[in-house]
């Protein structure tokens, strides 16, 4: 009895395995097909120190922000060909520098120990939309 | 383990290998590149045999000696969220799949790898308070799965060749 038990569990276990497998994939392809359907070309990139908005730069200029954390500058943010990205950070790990540039609405580009987010919106500032 | 003294050795021992595969993770280079913070997930093929092999105290355990050294070592308070929220996220859903029994470890384990990246999203929403983050999830949960699966069979193969050893 105890034998045939345990000869038969690995087959099952396997067969939810992968049907746990065959799950995830779907789920993560239908988040992913809403998420490529849902998002905007985004015009703007937002700015955000500690959780508030400090400046929002139009992705149509090309242009080389420094951002600042108090006094010292901590990240160089550039806009160029409609996108933006991180080209130098003062912390260690450099994962916003290696992130790949940004242009859809919603993209973010996360620096965690200057607790900053460059995030693309779709508006200007105080335009309807941006309350989202 | 029949003795007592023995398997606090061998709990530190395998503290000992957490710390130095995290460390392995540390040094590599990244994955890929598109998408920053990707990892292995090395240390939790010790977590995961530690769950099967004795329980999910002995793995609990070590994993939040291993958290509290790496964030000594190398990290800082702020890290320690980010890697509490996800190991800990992350042995709860697979100590719940296991008590189930109907996964094998490498289902336990590719579980596991999703939730832990939930943890470090959801605490990285917290932080940042930006939700926009979350779309994160979409790609890290197919990282996740390839990482679980790897650390699955990682995993299967300690639990068997160490059972052979008799250890």
């Amino acid at each position: 009895m105890r034998k045939e038990l345990n000869q038969a569990a690995p087959q099952k276990r396997r067969r939810n395995d992968l049907l746990l497998l065959a799950g995830i994939l779907l789920a993560v392809a239908v988040f992913a097909l809403v998420y490529t359907l849902t998002r905007k070309e985004g015009g703007y990139a937002a700015v955000i120190q500690n959780g508030t908005e400090t400046a929002r730069y139009s992705l149509s200029e090309e242009q080389e922000i420094p951002i600042a954390d108090g006094e010292t500058v901590t990240n160089l943010l550039v806009i160029r060909d409609g996108k933006a990205y991180m080209a130098e950070a003062t912390c260690p790990d450099q994962i916003c520098v290696e992130h790949r540039p940004v242009s859809k609405a919603g993209e973010t580009i996360v620096c965690l120990p200057h607790e900053l987010v460059i995030k693309i919106v779709a508006s200007e500032p105080d335009a309807p939309d941006m309350v989202v | 383990m029949e003795n007592k003294t023995k398997k606090v050795a061998f709990l530190g021992l395998c503290t000992a290998v957490t710390l130095i595969l995290a460390y392995v993770e540390a040094i590599l280079p990244p994955l890929w590149s598109a998408v920053p913070g990707i990892k292995m997930g090395l240390p939790n093929i010790m977590i995961l045999f530690l769950l099967y092999r004795f329980s999910f105290k002995e793995a609990a355990a070590v994993s939040l000696v291993r958290l509290l050294a790496v964030a000594l070592l190398f990290g800082n308070i702020m890290t320690l969220a980010y890697s509490v929220a996800g190991a800990g996220l992350s042995l709860g859903i697979m100590v719940l799949l296991k008590k189930t029994d109907r996964f094998s470890m490498v289902g336990v384990s590719i579980t596991g790898g999703i939730f832990h990246n939930l943890g470090q999203i959801l605490v990285a929403m917290l932080v940042l308070e930006t939700a926009e983050i979350g779309y994160y999830m979409i790609i890290l949960t197919l990282t996740g799965t390839v990482a679980g699966i790897l650390v699955g069979f990682a995993g299967f193969l300690v639990l068997k060749y160490l059972k052979k050893a008799k250890i």
